[in-house]
């Protein structure tokens, strides 16, 4: 059961059932809050105050649409692609701050936001998301896990061996594909001959859904949709949401040597937090002053999220040893 | 106590964990229905149900994978890779998440995994059944290795393994599955990791051994008897390594041979050998010897016996150190 159809909301002018303003507003809320969170890390890197950084500008929608549509006894488990996603379940900016200035205090316990670590290397956190939902599922729990990756994940064998294990396992589990058409400079038509990546959800017997990714309530109501069927015991979900990356991979990447910059400017004039308040707008729900109250909050947390990174003493070295055991062995510090 | 063979002793662990701790759960490929290739899991199917013995799909890395995540749910794997060599796939999840997943938690989490599986060679099979990769193991961090060479260590270590709160891997020495019985403890029983076993006393020489080259390095120190006395130390632990055991045997005898069936560049036989070149100097009275395999893919199965530490190649290296 595939749909084709990229699924949308805001430019159909959809209602959505059981979302009140008040909803609209906590999404829209979540959106800036990440949005800000991006544009000011960028700021940070370049004044040297964070270290290499993969950007999300134009992915906020995919995120915070998703984020919304699961409970907070729900699973998160981010790529670096999501690593502020957890600023949605409570984790401080000034921890996700460490993340990225290299410093131990950007660990946090998942059990404490079920949003499991940052997953870096491409795809390897799939089949931890199924293994979650499956063993809560085993223990007779009600939660469900969302695992976020890209494109170019769907070529790797994790991606597989999750995907397959969820569905023999029927765990509530739903795969969230960001294909935002660029894995660094590979383009999508070099990573599949696939005609969409929701297609191979047909392969592993699960629900495949293509969703308009710069569309946040287009996502919000397929992943509500996943999550709902996940819950009833109808095993996970593929949702292939697609946008475009407007910016580049990361601070590290020049993206002018490989990608069409008339397609990516295009696509900036169609941002998914611009989308999202044009909307809002039309409703009636969003006006300039609650916009200004609404981002000067959002500008406020990274303002006293970077004051408390950088307000963090340094590490001592000897957490070198830490945590590598829970009980190491004796000649761990030989070398 | 009852006599039990190696991999009965296994099958003994299992039942006993599995009883003993609810969270406790074993999958892997063949591991219900079949009750396992080598019938290590037999019977856990019927007892415990299919939740907690469960017939996975053919996929290492995401067996292993999915235990990273059974483990934040509350559940303590014992993942079986069926075949050493079939592991390969799974050291990706193992080095990536499995040996950095607690500490990348800042400790907080725990992921008390199990890994076991059947090693090594000379058991007549096709390519890829043979290997010993102990290893790609022992060198990520964040790993504890085990691999026990009497029925009742392969039952005393992997009930350690299940109830340590870091990932372990228990390496079963196939070849000796059926070969080696011996008494084993009734109920509870646990071999802490990071003890050596001295599997013999002796005074002249000292061989250093687990898995499946115990018993050669026992044949060949039989065959030896009437010249040299030799002392044999079952490491049984590779990480955490009982050093203190190992640097006493070689203080005694001052003489040492290490036998390992893995190939012999970067094997564990070289990681003790170095470990007596910086803390035994002074009690060595010859050089350190190693008896491998060779650094060559495993041979096919009429020719493996060549690439076999025999016991003729162990007592060789035993006599030239001996008259060193």
């Amino acid at each position: 059961m595939i749909e084709v159809a990229q699924r949308s909301v805001i430019d159909e002018e959809r209602e959505l059932d059981g979302v009140g303003e008040q909803d609209l507003l906590d999404i829209y809320r979540s959106m800036v809050l990440l949005r800000t969170y991006d544009e000011r890390s960028l700021v940070y890197h370049r004044q040297g105050r964070i270290g290499t950084y993969a950007i999300f500008w134009n992915h906020e929608a995919m995120q915070a649409g998703s984020a919304h549509a699961l409970a907070d006894e729900d699973w998160i488990f981010p790529s670096y692609r999501e690593s502020a996603i957890g600023l949605l379940r409570g984790i401080p900016p000034a921890t996700v701050l460490h993340w990225w200035r290299g410093h131990p205090a950007g660990w946090w316990n998942p059990a404490d936001y079920n949003v499991a670590s940052i997953c870096v290397p491409i795809g390897t956190h799939v089949p931890h998301a199924v293994g979650l939902a499956w063993g809560k599922k085993l223990k007779g729990e009600s939660a469900c896990a969302i695992a976020y990756f890209g494109d170019g994940a769907t070529s790797e064998g994790a991606f597989h061996e999750g995907a397959n294990f969820a569905a023999v396992m029927q765990a509530p589990v739903i795969l969230f594909c960001n294909n935002n058409q660029w894995a660094i400079s590979t383009p999508i038509s070099a990573q599949t001959r696939a005609e969409t990546l929701a297609d191979k959800a047909v392969g592993y017997g699960m629900p495949g859904v293509r969703v308009d990714g710069g569309d946040v309530l287009a996502v919000y109501e397929a992943t509500r949709e996943a999550v709902e069927r996940a819950r009833k015991g109808g095993g996970p979900t593929f949702i292939e949401a697609l946008s475009y990356r407007a910016a580049p991979h990361a601070t590290a990447d020049d993206p002018r040597v490989y990608i069409d910059i008339a397609r990516v400017e295009a696509e900036k004039k169609n941002e998914c937090l611009g989308r999202y308040e044009r909307y809002l707008r039309k409703l009636g729900v969003l006006g300039d002053d609650l916009e200004a109250d609404i981002k000067a909050e959002a500008a406020e947390a990274m303002r006293a999220g970077i004051a408390a990174a950088e307000a963090e003493p340094d590490p001592d070295p000897e957490l070198v040893f830490e945590n590598a055991y829970v009980h190491p062995p004796p000649n761990m510090r030989d070398g | 106590m009852a006599e039990k063979l190696l991999v009965e002793a296994v099958n003994d662990a299992l039942h006993v964990e599995l009883a003993r701790d609810d969270s406790v759960m074993v999958m892997g490929e063949d591991v219900g229905r079949a009750g396992g290739v080598f019938r290590a899991t037999a019977g856990l199917v019927e007892r415990f149900g299919e939740n907690r013995c469960v017939d996975t799909p053919l996929a290492e890395a995401g067996i292993l994978g999915t235990a990273v995540g059974l483990c934040m749910a509350g559940w303590k794997p014992v993942c079986e890779m069926q075949y050493d060599a079939f592991s390969y796939p799974c050291l990706d999840q193992l080095i990536t998440h499995v040996g950095r997943y607690h500490w990348r938690t800042g400790g907080k989490m725990e992921f008390p995994i199990t890994v076991r599986m059947p090693y090594g060679g000379g058991v007549r099979a096709p390519e890829l059944h043979d290997d010993s990769p102990e290893t790609y193991y022992v060198h990520t961090p964040g790993i504890k290795v085990a691999i026990p060479s009497t029925p009742a260590d392969a039952k005393g270590l992997l009930a350690a393994a299940i109830r340590d709160p870091d990932p372990v891997v228990v390496f079963e020495p196939k070849l000796i599955y059926r070969t080696e019985r011996g008494e084993v403890p009734e109920g509870d029983y646990v071999v802490p990791l990071g003890k050596a076993r001295i599997a013999r006393e002796g005074t002249d020489v000292t061989l250093v051994a687990y898995g499946a080259m115990v018993p050669v390095c026992e044949r060949a120190a039989d065959e030896l008897a009437d010249d040299v006395s030799c002392e044999i130390v079952d490491i049984r632990s590779l990480r955490p390594l009982d050093e203190e055991s190992l640097l006493a045997s070689a203080s005694k005898t001052g003489r040492v041979v290490i036998v390992q069936e893995a190939p012999r560049t970067v094997g564990f036989g070289a990681e003790i050998a170095a470990i007596l070149a910086e803390k035994a100097i002074l009690d060595l009275r010859g050089p350190v010897l190693r008896v491998t395999g060779y650094d060559v893919p495993y041979p096919y199965w009429k020719i493996e016996d060549a690439y076999m530490p025999s016991v003729e190649r162990v007592a060789a290296a035993v006599e030239r150190v001996a008259r060193f």
